[in-house]
């Protein structure tokens, strides 16, 4: 459940470090569970609010959230988020990597793609978080592990 | 387990969601509506998500499915309360809920269900 913090994703990848420079605290989380995903909105929420994001760029931000963390559970079977409060100068922000030690993403420009799913979705997951986020970046290989970072910066 | 409760006036179901809902239970939801729409003969489904402060792609699909299945078995849907910052996100995620009916309040969705009650 939600309150084991077994970070046990194996996935080396830059993007944990990526940001690291204007990191300030970090809450790593554990995604198995449909019911992990509403506790990290909760604390993505709580975060955002804290920082002071707009009530819009807070949805949007969650609902990023939401989507990448569902992808973890569904594609990635399972994995870690880990959440970063950045200050960079006088700016504030939000930054959320997702990493699992699934299949890795075979073809990424397809899975940008709207309306792309190999899981019955919607198809809108990654494509969609990528317009809600200020930063987006993947770290994917096959039979490895699939790495995605999000950024929301306060404006 | 965990259950949105759904209540009946007259012909119509009337859903108001106010939990941050888990994947499970929002198909569950959508399960225990499709049922309730055929065991109660309702003609109209109305749900509120005013207090919901995220629709994301998962939702979005409930909602769109519930409002399709509603409609093959001979009951019209409309959502409500939609906040604008649920709208602004879903939009820019790329959800537009085709083929859903939508009212700003309840009141609205009530009138465009053939009810007017208030």
């Amino acid at each position: 459940m939600s309150a084991a913090h077994n970070t046990a994703v194996s996935f080396e990848t830059g993007l944990l470090d990526k940001h690291r420079p204007w990191r300030t605290a970090r809450l790593s989380l554990p995604l198995r569970t449909d019911e992990d995903v509403v506790y990290l909105r909760k604390h993505v929420r709580e975060h955002a609010v804290a920082i002071g994001l707009s009530l819009v760029d807070q949805t949007k931000l969650v609902t990023a959230a939401s989507e990448l963390a569902r992808n973890t559970i569904k594609y990635g079977r399972g994995g870690d988020v880990h959440l970063d409060d950045l200050l960079d100068g006088l700016k504030k922000g939000i930054g959320l990597i997702f990493v699992d030690n699934g299949p890795g993403i075979p073809d990424l420009d397809l899975a940008l793609r709207d309306g792309y799913t190999t899981g019955g979705g919607l198809g809108l997951g990654l494509s969609g978080s990528k317009r809600l986020c200020d930063e987006f970046e993947i770290d994917t290989r096959p039979g490895e592990g699939t790495a995605v970072c999000v950024v929301k910066w306060k404006r | 387990m965990d259950r949105i409760p759904i209540l009946r006036m007259g012909d119509l179901l009337l859903v108001t969601i106010q939990v941050d809902m888990h994947d499970r239970l929002a198909m569950t939801l959508q399960d225990d509506l499709t049922e309730r729409i055929v065991s109660d003969g309702a003609k109209g489904v109305l749900i509120d998500i005013s207090a919901l402060d995220l629709v994301d792609s998962f939702i979005g699909r409930m909602i769109s499915n519930t409002a399709a299945m509603a409609r093959v078995l001979d009951a019209q849907t409309v959502v409500v309360g939609m906040q604008p910052a649920v709208a602004i996100t879903l939009v820019e995620l790329g959800l537009t809920l085709h083929g859903v009916k939508t009212a700003l309040n309840v009141e609205k969705g009530m009138a465009l269900l053939g009810k007017n009650y208030f």
